[in-house]
């Protein structure tokens, strides 16, 4: 299982949990599992091609896959997901 | 590095136009005085008939429309005694507001610590330290919120350590474009104003201006954009509906509250750039789908978009990296 760290704004899919397990091989795959235990979800995170939307960060183990192998980057048992949004929000 | 003394008094703000020699005894009377600029290109949909002219905060001295909430709070501050010599300045920031405290409490010789989410950009990291204020990361994953809510905490542990400007509270926030921001637009489009569009971080810049703006002359729009969802990627903006609101928002004060999807206002930055040569920040793309969409609907009118920033503090964030989609 994969812990992923889940965003407030994202945390209504989860209900309200701020950390929550999916299982999968790489991040495509941990994504598509956590998309089926909280439906919806995967769609705030990626756009109708799949891709990570440009706004939404995500790290593995605190890289960020932009600079690992993408959606592609492998993700093994005890790793921590974490999706981030690129801003802040407020000045 | 010696330590400066604090002044006890801060003069400076605005000079009308053509007033003054060229030279500044403080970086501080730079603030305010932006130009307006007329969007020629970017109008596409849009009447003859209709004028849209951007107001370029990035002019001001710390690079933002926040120099202007800034200066004001901290002058607010130490007019009622709240900051004395011996306090440092803390607040909680995403960046722009930041910049500005930092850079206002190095020429006035106070020290300032600030609040931040931890995935502001590394931009707005370095601009902060290298005005010499500290910098205290908050979870990137709480976003703004989380900050305040820090920023609450280490103010609550030591309450007389600090001076608090609170930007999200302080009246002398929509103060500060009250007597600057709304004025200099009046006077810039002789009057002639019709509409203000800008984002919605504080609230502070669409409360103050509109207010001044309206007590001008009633009929004109006070237009806000925001990001669509919770979940956006317009540093700089608010979701209201699903964040602390501002004590000093009001959103009856509006005429029109509009929700911009991210990706429309990075691509509308993509164009300003290439299209007009201004270079702005995430939050001015939304705030220019706002003014078009407006614009789009009148025949004839003068428009005033507001934009906060320059671009150039972007350029380490996903605006710009990464997952670039150039139209």
């Amino acid at each position: 299982m994969t812990q992923v760290r889940v965003p407030t704004p994202l945390r209504k899919f989860t209900g309200g949990s701020e950390a929550v397990e999916a299982e999968g091989t790489d991040v495509t795959t941990v994504l598509a599992d956590l998309d089926k235990r909280y439906p919806g979800i995967r769609e705030r995170i990626c756009d109708e091609s799949g891709q990570v939307r440009r706004f939404v960060n995500i790290f593995v183990n605190g890289e960020d896959i932009r600079f690992l192998q993408h959606l592609d980057t492998p993700v093994k048992s005890g790793d921590e997901l974490s999706i981030v949004p690129a801003i802040a929000g407020g000045r | 590095m010696p330590a400066r003394p604090a002044h006890a008094t801060v003069s400076a703000g605005p000079t009308a136009p053509g007033e003054g020699p060229l030279v500044s005894p403080s970086v501080l009377q730079l603030i305010g005085n932006t130009p307006l600029v007329e969007i020629r290109r970017v109008r596409d949909g849009v009447a003859e008939g209709v004028r849209i002219f951007a107001k370029i905060e990035g002019f001001n001295p710390g690079g933002s429309v926040k120099d202007r909430p800034a200066l004001k709070m901290i002058q607010e501050g130490i007019r009622q005694g709240r900051l004395v010599e011996g306090k440092t300045i803390l607040d909680s920031t995403s960046g722009n507001t930041g910049i500005a405290l930092a850079m206002i409490g190095a020429a006035l010789g106070y020290p300032v610590e600030l609040v931040m989410p931890a995935n502001v950009s590394r931009e707005r990291k370095q601009v902060v330290s290298a005005f010499g204020a500290k910098a205290i990361f908050s979870d990137p994953l709480e976003g703004s919120d989380g900050a305040i809510r820090l920023c609450r905490k280490i103010l609550a542990e030591n309450p007389d350590r600090y001076f608090k400007p609170d930007q999200y509270n302080n009246e002398a926030n929509p103060l500060a474009h009250y007597e600057t921001t709304g004025p200099e637009i009046w006077r810039q489009t002789d009057g002639r104003v019709t509409h203000f569009v800008t984002g919605i971080g504080t609230g502070g810049t669409i409360m103050g201006t509109g207010r001044y703006l309206k007590e001008q002359n009633a009929a004109i729009q006070v237009v806000a954009a925001e990001p669509e969802d919770a979940f956006h990627g317009l540093e700089g903006l608010k979701h209201m509906a699903s964040s602390i609101v501002p004590g000093i928002f009001h959103q009856d004060e509006l005429d029109l509250k509009l929700g911009i999807a991210t990706d429309d206002a990075y691509d509308m930055v993509y164009r300003l750039g290439r299209e007009e040569g201004l270079l702005v920040g995430q939050s001015c793309g939304a705030a220019h789908v706002a003014a078009l969409r407006v614009a789009r609907t009148l025949d004839e009118g003068t428009i005033v978009v507001l934009f906060a920033d320059f671009g150039d503090r972007y350029l380490s964030t996903n605006l710009w990296l990464g997952w670039q989609r150039l139209t």
